[in-house]
């Protein structure tokens, strides 16, 4: 039905041209769900924008051809592409708030896709719309059709966006990934409601993932893209089980699973038997009835109600928990960013809540209590290198200067695996992996005592991941640091944590061991988190049938 | 590290800060054209009485409201001065005041907005309705105003430019402000140490630079045009001081008597410095942006 061959696309820029996607082809069958699975960069999603024809400025095919139901996509007159975009052939988008224009009715927003393609009339248009929402289970399409996008959880947006894309009955849907940044259980929801439509419709898709084990459970087929070309083709559950191409390989090591360590997600050879990890009986820190309460426009927010746990020295807890659960909330106030409402923060025997936010910053107990945070790019100031950043806390509170400060920097440069020659540029001219490390250097710099790590690899691929998650568990062993892991994903935390606290809606309702809770979950939300996470084919053990 | 896989290193283009002003240069031939203009009236301010062929005050009844020649290129105005002379001359007084007036209402338009921006709340509230209290006000008639009450001199008028640009500055700086306060950069910087008052100067501020940028640019044109325009109004600089202003006002009188010259020169001059820096501001602002440098 849709066949590509030899696709090439190159951007033009200030260095000259760079080519993008160098000769990939597939093809896709009526039915069929393909998943395109690859790195950032790797040209996955400009080679579903090259099939729309929808390349930024810059961007041009130089050769190959896509075929679709016998047109011929390349060379397609835009008249024609208009037609086939959104009727034939739809896409959804990486980020539903920003696919989704924000002072526009939802529901008008479906109509304006029916109309312009013909299917809806002045008079019908209402109907079809709200009929679109319910097909995406949304409940009361009658009262949604007037929400703004604001008004709904991303989660909601994403099924407006699917029942966007579905609207016409395209043949073909491309989701572009389609659950980045949604919570764990809503990304199950939307990806059980998107497999379910297309298959009900009949209809194709492809599935463009950086996410291997997402696209290994819902795809039939997979492409893995490195570079801008396809290095492995095959079904799903063959190609994890068995996959032929070294970057393939690493691939699947490097997704995090049930039964596997934190080292088993490097490729083999850079196997390293894991640092002795254990744990001091002595409390380091101990949270009692934490409380944050925001004074809301309608009446008084409770963030954070009535939290207690504590910490053992050299211990590593994970703080798991959906958006809005109070998790950062939470670790916002442990590294005194903010005030509690009402409660205790016991840092060596003494009371840090008592001493305010702002004046915080010149207690000697600042450099003991770091952070790495979530976002490595919102977290560097543009404006400064590699070296400012890490400079900073050595500056201002150890007050290196001159000799002693670039030192530092050179020994947490490499103690980070940062190269040195990249100390000297600014955050845009690194890559997501190295200012993760830069961020990382940043917050190890004092060789603080207790590091709050707010899902330092949430927004990074999945082998930079486990680069990233073996690096903290080596800098763990050797600076006897105490790790607060905060995070969505028990996969992730599991592999690093001791214990792991469960939040709800600013509420602990877990609390154990970190393999325990993950095997035999005991709260009902607990259990849904723990469901919710794609659960990839065994790799080289008998296989499950997929989907 | 053992057991941790480096990515390969990469070499850095290593470039400099006039090695990108060069490209930003070559990049837009409207930047490269505006910031030339830009080193000819610089230079005509600094260099400009030394290079002139007549004093610009000297008078020469003999040889008034001549036309534009080879010996007085621009003509010469009611009393006999050479009007290139005064043009020229009058470049470093009009850059003089526009300079000092922007540079004022950028340090104070951005330290007050800076501040609204970061604390937020009653600060802003306040700020947010003393800048529209300014803002209500026609802005030139605000500056005659403040002129005709100070007295007429080039102080006030410098003072009286800075305090209608104010707000623009720090609307500007609030919202950028305002945007960038809980960022994860200036909460990482409060965790290395630093104290809101430091976070705010060396952090968050530096980043709202480029936007600044653009309207510092924009800012000289219209301070120039007001000290221009209260001195044609009679509420500035005084004769006999060569200023483009005066100038005008005064060529203005002989028009109809067919000595277009007079005004069109002084004029004329100062429609191009206008021009130049309004098309500067693009410019700068890929200057100072370390985004561009890629």
């Amino acid at each position: 039905m849709l066949s590509v061959r030899d696709l090439a696309v190159t951007f033009r820029t200030r260095r000259g041209d760079v080519p993008a996607v160098c000769g990939v082809g597939f093809d896709l069958a009526p039915g069929e769900t393909l998943g395109i699975v690859g790195e950032s960069g790797s040209g996955k999603s400009v080679t579903s924008y090259a099939l729309m024809r929808i390349l930024d400025a810059g961007g041009e095919i130089r050769s190959g051809a896509m075929t679709w139901n016998g047109t011929d996509l390349r060379n397609a007159r835009e008249a024609a592409m208009r037609k086939i975009r959104g009727g034939e052939i739809s896409m959804i988008f990486q980020n539903p708030r920003a696919a989704l224009n924000p002072i526009r009715k939802v529901g008008r927003q479906i109509e304006d896709v029916l109309r312009q393609h013909g299917r809806a009339t002045d008079r019908d248009a209402m109907g079809k719309a709200i009929a679109a929402l319910e097909a995406v289970r949304i409940r009361n399409g009658a009262e949604r059709y007037h929400a703004y996008p604001f008004e709904l959880s991303g989660g909601m947006c994403q099924r407006i966006v699917i029942a966007i894309a579905l609207a016409c009955e395209p043949k073909l849907v491309i989701a572009d990934e389609p659950t980045t940044g949604l919570d764990i259980t809503t990304q199950k929801a939307v990806m059980d409601l998107m497999r379910d439509l297309i298959r009900a419709r009949g209809m194709s898709s492809i599935v463009i993932t950086h996410d291997l084990g997402l696209a290994a459970e819902y795809c039939d087929r997979l492409c893995v893209m490195k570079d801008g070309e396809i290095v492995e083709t095959g079904p799903s559950a063959a190609l994890f089980a068995r996959p032929s191409h070294a970057y393939t390989r690493k691939l699947v090591d490097a997704t995090p699973r049930p039964g596997v360590g934190v080292r088993d997600l490097l490729p083999a050879e850079a196997r390293t038997p894991l640092p002795v990890h254990e744990p001091k009986a002595k409390k380091l820190l101990e949270v009692v009835d934490l409380v944050k309460t925001y004074a809301g426009k309608s009446g008084p927010v409770h963030a954070v109600e009535g939290v207690s746990f504590s910490i053992r020295e050299g211990e590593s807890v994970g703080l798991v928990g959906e958006s809005g659960c109070g998790k950062s909330t939470t670790s916002a106030m442990l590294v005194r960013l903010l005030d509690p409402t009402s409660g205790a923060i016991v840092f060596e025997n003494e009371d840090m809540a008592a001493i305010p936010a702002d004046r915080f910053a010149r207690d000697p107990r600042r450099g003991r209590i770091q952070m790495v945070f979530q976002d490595a790019t919102d977290s560097l100031n543009p404006r400064h290198t590699a070296a400012d950043a890490i400079a900073e806390p050595l500056r201002r509170i150890a007050g290196l200067r001159g000799k002693a400060l670039d030192a530092r920097i050179d020994e947490l440069a490499d103690l980070t695996g940062l190269p040195g020659h990249l100390l000297r540029r600014f955050p845009h001219q690194l890559s997501g992996g190295q200012k993760a490390r830069v961020g990382i250097a940043r917050a190890i710099a004092l060789e603080p005592r207790f590091l709050v790590l707010d899902e330092p690899t949430a927004a990074l691929d999945v082998s930079i991941q486990a680069t990233v998650l073996n690096l903290l568990a080596d800098l763990r062993a050797r600076l006897g640091m105490t790790y607060l892991f905060v995070s969505h994903d028990l996969a992730v935390v599991r592999l690093l944590c001791d214990r792991v606290i469960v939040m709800q809606s600013g509420r602990i309702v877990e609390e154990g061991a970190a393999d325990a809770v993950l095997e035999a979950p005991t709260h009902p939300y607990t259990r849904a988190l723990v469901e919710a996470a794609p659960k990839p084919p065994r790799s080289e053990v008998v296989l499950r049938a997929v989907g | 590290m053992s057991g941790i896989v480096s990515p390969a290193p990469t070499p850095a283009p290593e470039r400099g800060a006039l090695a990108h002003v060069g490209h930003v240069l070559r990049e837009n031939p409207v930047t490269a054209v505006s910031f030339a203009m830009f080193a000819v009236i610089v230079l005509m301010a600094v260099l400009g009485p030394a290079l002139v062929p007549y004093d610009p005050l000297a008078t020469n009844a003999a040889r008034a409201l001549e036309p534009p020649s080879a010996a007085h290129w621009f003509g010469t105005d009611h009393l006999g001065r050479d009007v290139f002379s005064r043009v020229v001359v009058a470049t470093r007084l009009d850059l003089t005041i526009s300079v000092a007036a922007v540079a004022l209402s950028f340090v104070i338009g951005a330290t007050l907005g800076a501040i609204a921006g970061y604390r937020g709340g009653w600060v802003d509230a306040v700020l947010a309705r003393v800048l529209d209290t300014i803002m209500a006000f026609p802005l030139f008639v605000l500056a005659m105003g403040i002129v005709a009450a100070m007295g007429n001199t080039i102080e006030n008028i410098v003072y009286a430019t800075a305090i209608i640009n104010i707000p623009f500055y720090a609307r500007v700086v609030r919202a950028e402000v305002n945007i960038r306060r809980e960022a994860g950069f200036a909460l990482a910087a409060r965790l290395a140490g630093n104290s809101h008052a430091r976070v705010l100067a060396s952090h968050i501020v530096p980043n709202a630079l480029p936007p600044m940028m653009v309207q510092v640019s924009l800012n000289m044109g219209w301070a120039i045009l007001n000290a221009a325009g209260l001195s044609f109004i009679g509420l500035g600089v005084r004769p006999p001081t060569p200023e483009w202003g005066i100038m005008v006002a005064e060529g203005a009188n002989y028009i109809v008597s067919g000595h277009w010259w007079v005004a069109l020169f002084p004029g004329l001059w100062l429609m191009l410095a206008v021009f130049t820096f309004n098309l500067m501001g693009d410019g700068l602002r890929d200057i100072v942006d370390p985004r561009r440098r890629t």
